[in-house]
């Protein structure tokens, strides 16, 4: 239970000799938890004059917000696009599985499917509290139909669509209920896109632009419409261009609603975005980098051939391929991976790097006063990580939920 | 520190002069960290502390924590006191005296929260959180040791110029010189210093046992030197120690460039 007057009587943990991310930078601190929330350890000395109950001492470690990735189309042979009675528990592996990646929220990730599919599987992804069973569920994130034939890339052409005609109902038609939806990623320079980005928007669906040929001036149009997020930057859309720098252009523009900036996913796996683009990127505009995996079910399987929406794909090593072609075909560098050669590529400080992959997600889907920080009274989702950042221990709610086997006594 | 001429200076003021802030820091933790160990303080038997804020006592504190975490002092047993704490602060506010001690020194022990007694600058009442104070102080058996600091204008605690020699914990305005001294904490903005304060009297503290008086830079000189070598009276509060039958100043050497070479030889020569 959270919250609420049971919490008061909960056991109070103290972990200590470690360093916490809080208020942008990494300090020496203890971090305190109580009833699965962040605990404010003076306000406990002064009014409830209480210690801790339990200290944990955590060896003098990185306690980091958990991770949050918001675009994950599967994992582990699991496809989340695929219409099976089973994608319940096929979720569910997924969101045990990563929780040794660090990732405690994520957004199941649905590519281009036929009406069917997005009838039968969305009733079946409930947003869902993350415990030992597993990473949190925020919402289903929708990537397409509704996007640019000619920058569909891996999504296949048959089930491509277009909301000319009905506009939001055309969205309706094609989904089904929207109530598990979080995300939908959409072309915008697709005609009536503007009525959909504000029906969307009003029900509180982030809506991000993505797989496109939209100009810097549809783009900004579209967010003054109510898109904030743009999915993974450089690929599927426009290069960017001096005399018009299409949607990467968003992330320098001056015509944005006073007050917001753009989120933008990256893929910082080393291959989908070349490092000198992904600085380029980060220094332009550091606060609105959102590191996501768009992982395919390949990921934490071998190589070979795998099945992803309605085609298949080829694994390599660390890349995969729409089977028989060089058109990449997602990641399969898991969330930790991507944060570390995030750090690596673009020199950023750590505290940015964990930023990316925590705070900033939860910025983008409004959630940043419960996820993506240590901050007190929000929930205590987070990760232990020693200095190379690589993941020792998994925390969900404040109660352990994953361990590195040598972490274990 | 000799036993010996400890127990022969056991009823005269000391003036104990180290190098420099770090060195004079040092003395007094261990000063504290041996009173209390020599006390055997225990469950039926508390060691009551006061303790002061401000820049001065940082080091002091950081070294108490040291000697906490080598295992070689617990403050399981020990009560403490604060001096003061501004009024209409908010407690979770940065500058509030209930900040500075969680992050400077209570977050670092093992003080069981309910011996750790501040002012509250929010009380409904603010005479009767004062009285409540002085009864709690009581409560206790009385200060075995009480620590302290000194302002430019000689005042201990918030007793400023002109306050009673006698006084007891109770509603202060704060001086000016203090209002602008404390500016640089609250973004330089006048508006947001607090104007009055809780404060012990300079009669609290006379009450207790002992009382030690840090001092430190060449900017409390003047003020040491008023204390020490002019006469009691109430434009420099902490000159009131003088009468008192324990108590030691604790300077670095720059604190001590007011004073005559003649009263610096005196005091090191009984050190």
């Amino acid at each position: 239970m959270r919250g609420g007057q049971g919490a008061v009587r909960a056991p109070v943990l103290q972990f200590t000799n470690c360093r916490i991310l809080r208020g942008r930078a990494l300090l020496w601190e203890d971090l305190w938890v109580r009833g699965g929330r962040i605990l404010d350890p003076e306000k406990l000395f002064f009014e409830e004059r209480r210690v801790a109950d339990e200290q944990r001492d955590c060896g003098g470690c990185i306690l980091a917000p958990g991770f949050i990735d918001v675009q994950i189309n599967g994992g582990f042979g699991v496809d989340f696009s695929q219409a099976t009675e089973g994608v319940g528990s096929g979720v569910a592996l997924v969101a045990r599985r990563i929780l040794s990646h660090g990732v405690t929220s994520f957004c199941p990730t649905l590519v281009t499917s036929p009406p069917e599919v997005y009838h039968k599987v969305l009733p079946q992804i409930p947003v869902k509290s993350g415990g030992p069973h597993g990473a949190g569920v925020l919402g289903v994130h929708l990537e397409g139909p509704f996007i640019s034939r000619e920058k569909r890339g891996a999504h296949p052409e048959a089930h491509l669509r277009s909301f000319e005609a009905n506009a939001f109902h055309d969205v309706l038609d094609t989904y089904g209920s929207l109530d598990n939806v979080r995300i939908v990623t959409l072309a915008p320079e697709l005609g009536r896109s503007h009525e959909v980005i504000q029906a969307l928007t009003a029900r509180g669906i982030c809506v991000s632009l993505g797989h496109s040929v939209a100009d810097l001036q549809a783009a900004e149009e579209a967010v003054q419409s109510g898109a904030t997020f743009i999915t993974h930057l450089f690929n599927a859309m426009l290069p960017f261009h001096h005399r018009d720098p299409g949607i990467v252009g968003l992330l320098t523009s001056d015509r944005l609603p006073r007050g917001r900036h753009i989120f933008y996913g990256m893929i910082a796996d080393g291959m989908h975005t070349n490092p000198a683009a992904l600085r380029i990127a980060h220094r332009a505009h550091p606060q609105g980098l959102v590191l996501v995996t768009d992982a395919v079910p390949a990921l934490g399987l071998g190589n070979g051939r795998h099945t992803l929406g309605q085609q298949e794909v080829e694994v390599d090593g660390l890349t995969a391929y729409v089977a028989g072609t060089q058109t990449l075909s997602g990641s399969i560098a898991p969330m930790d991976v991507c944060v570390r050669h995030f750090l690596q590529a673009t020199g950023c400080s750590v505290e940015s790097a964990l930023e990316a992959a925590s705070l900033h997600p939860a910025q983008l889907l409004g959630l940043e006063k419960r996820k993506g920080t240590l901050d007190f009274g929000a929930d205590a989702d987070f990760v232990v990580l020693d200095d190379s950042l690589h993941v020792r221990a998994t925390y969900i709610s404040g109660e352990l939920v994953w361990q590195a086997e040598e972490a274990r006594q | 520190m000799n036993c010996l001429s400890w127990k022969l200076c056991v009823t005269i003021m000391r003036l104990v002069i180290l190098d420099n802030y770090d060195l004079a820091s040092e003395w007094a933790a261990k000063y504290i960290c041996n009173r209390i160990i020599q006390f055997k303080p225990g469950q039926d038997r508390y060691f009551t502390l006061g303790l002061p804020t401000g820049s001065t006592p940082l080091g002091c504190y950081k070294k108490l924590i040291e000697y906490h975490k080598n295992g070689d002092l617990s403050f399981k047993y020990v009560k403490t006191f604060n001096m003061d704490e501004y009024v209409g602060l908010p407690r979770n506010h940065p500058e509030s005296y209930h900040s500075y001690m969680w992050n400077n020194f209570f977050k670092h022990i093992d003080i069981d929260p309910n011996n750790a007694h501040i002012l509250d600058g929010n009380a409904a009442d603010l005479q009767a959180e004062c009285d409540a104070f002085e009864k709690k102080i009581k409560e206790a058996g009385g200060i075995d040791l009480f620590v302290g600091g000194i302002g430019p204008d000689g005042h201990i605690a918030f007793n400023e110029p002109g306050s009673s020699l006698v006084s007891r914990t109770r509603l202060k305005t704060l001086a000016m010189d203090t209002i602008l001294a404390n500016a640089k904490y609250f973004d330089g903005d006048l508006s947001k210093v607090p104007t009055m304060a809780l404060t012990v009297g300079v009669g609290t503290v006379m009450d207790a046992r002992e009382v030690m008086i840090l001092i430190t830079g060449a900017h409390k000189a003047f003020a040491l030197y008023k204390a020490i070598e002019e006469g009691v009276n109430h434009m420099w509060t902490v000159s009131a120690f003088q009468q008192h039958p324990r108590t030691i100043f604790v300077c670095d050497e720059d604190a001590t460039l007011e004073l005559r070479v003649k009263t610096v030889k005196y005091f090191k020569g009984e050190h």
